[in-house]
């Protein structure tokens, strides 16, 4: 029975932080651009989680006439089952986690290179040149930074010799692996933004090219899908750069468990936000470039050094 | 019938499986197939994981639906292919691929007519864990596992010199 409550609360919990995301990523992009943001409905403009919701569900559920029907309708629930069913294997605390599999990193790689189907199937069941082009600059993106978020993470799973996310956290009691994983941790993240296509990535969408990218047919809360399966895309990344880098729920003593794990969890958030404040886009071809030319031989280095390391150490 | 829950887990996987790869090769519209294949590989995964070998579902998972397939959809989508203009095949094509599918069938009918479940020894169920496994892969298959990777590289290399844009070199 607490299995079933611990799966109801991580569905209310994580679909809840992703509406409310709407006002947080508004106020605070207001706030770095130095204007008011959403401040008429309710305290403080909360309610505009409510008034945006309701109007996605009643805008018109428009399929167009050229579309791929079933593709059209399969691809915005692609992104949002793929990330909740990444987040059945994060530990929020001890003993509260929905799946503790032994192989839970990599389930979680499995889920997250999921995800392109609905950028790619969305695209293409659109039949419109923007959205294929988008579809396309989507699935070179993210199968080409797939392979470095996979590499990053072996060096954590060198340090604590497990693929299990509850014995990761365990394992970080001493010190957290952001100090000995430095290179792996910042090229998780960066993997992690070009994974959720979230600003300065969101080369699929580019508004300034391509109207909306791989989602410029799609209204009403098809639509909605795709813009709640960013918003828990970004929850998810935050969630497990905090379990893998900077020890999970683990914390002092005078806050539980939880609180430490959301409080961390909720600065990487805000981070994401402030990156998309703050950089520019970078060219299709750059991206393509910055990733195979830099990241790829930092983070095979990073694995060199630290498989090096570890076993100077264990001789 | 007294069937316990993996019975009914495998012939459900089973079913699908058989539905979805006969989908692959009877749909008309390649994308309609490649959606077929992706939903075959995760009811393979699914009998990874009722043999116990998780981890070779999670990479099946990865390397097969979460990166072969979108390479196969990407290049369906630049070719442009869809039911309409794709050419008919000629009927001696058909024949062929009759007639060799059928003799992987033999062989594959030859070689499991022979094996025999009681060859399986107890231990075998906990190989597919994670560090079974490797312990297995890096002491007594060192030798084929290192060549393979070889073989990968060298698989890497080829497929960067054919895609290096020809008249740039000098």
């Amino acid at each position: 029975m607490q299995h079933v409550w611990i799966v109801l609360g991580v569905l209310f919990v994580f679909l809840n932080i992703a509406a409310g995301l709407i006002w947080v990523e508004r106020r605070l992009l207001a706030l770095w651009q130095d204007r008011l943001g959403p401040n008429r409905a309710g305290p403080l403009g909360l309610f505009i989680v409510l008034a945006d919701t309701l109007k996605l569900f009643f805008k018109e559920d428009w399929i167009p006439p050229f579309a791929d029907k079933w593709v059209f309708i399969l691809a915005p629930t692609v992104v949002v089952a793929s990330v909740l069913m990444g987040l059945a294997i994060i530990p929020f605390a001890p003993g509260i986690v929905v799946a503790d599999l032994n192989v839970g990193l990599m389930f979680f790689l499995a889920m997250s290179s999921l995800g392109v189907y609905s950028i790619v199937l969305g695209g293409w069941a659109s039949n419109n040149k923007y959205s294929l082009l988008g579809a396309l600059r989507g699935a070179s993106q993210m199968i080409a930074y797939e392979v470095f978020m996979g590499l990053s993470l072996m060096g954590v799973v060198m340090l604590s010799r497990s693929f299990n996310l509850t014995e990761i956290v365990a394992a970080q009691e001493k010190i957290w692996y952001v100090f000995l994983q430095p290179v792996g941790f910042i090229i998780f993240f960066i993997a992690g933004l070009a994974e959720t296509h979230r600003l300065p990535f969101d080369i699929p969408e580019a508004e300034s090219e391509l109207i909306a990218g791989f989602h410029a047919e799609y209204s009403g809360m098809k639509f909605g899908m795709f813009f709640i399966g960013e918003y828990l895309g970004i929850s998810l990344i935050s969630a497990m750069t905090v379990t893998l880098f900077f020890g999970g729920w683990l914390g002092p003593a005078f806050l539980p468990p939880v609180v430490w794990f959301f409080l961390k969890t909720f600065l990487f958030i805000g981070l994401f936000i402030l990156l998309r404040a703050s950089l520019p886009r970078p060219r299709y071809d750059q991206l393509m470039a910055y990733g195979w030319k830099l990241l790829l031989p930092l983070v095979l280095a990073n694995l060199l050094i630290t498989g090096a390391v570890a076993l100077w150490l264990k001789s | 019938m007294g069937m316990s829950l993996q019975q009914i887990v495998f012939g459900v996987l089973s079913i699908i499986s058989i539905i979805s790869a006969l989908g692959v090769i009877l749909s008309k519209n390649p994308v309609t197939s490649v959606l077929c294949l992706i939903v075959t590989f995760f009811t393979i995964a699914g009998h990874y994981i009722m043999l116990n070998a998780q981890f070779l579902a999670v990479v099946h998972i990865i390397v097969y639906a979460g990166a072969i397939m979108v390479l196969f959809l990407f290049v369906i989508m630049l070719m442009n292919l869809n039911a309409e203009i794709e050419p008919q095949k000629r009927s001696w094509l058909k024949y062929a691929g009759a007639i060799s599918g059928g003799a992987l069938l033999l062989v594959l009918l030859a070689a499991l007519r022979e094996a025999s479940v009681s060859s399986l020894q107890p231990g075998a169920v906990e190989i597919g864990l994670i560090s079974n496994l490797g312990k297995t892969l890096f002491s007594t298959y060192v030798l084929p596992f290192e060549v393979s990777s070889i073989l990968f590289l060298s698989a890497m290399v080829g497929a960067v010199v054919i895609g290096k844009k020809e008249g740039h070199e000098s």
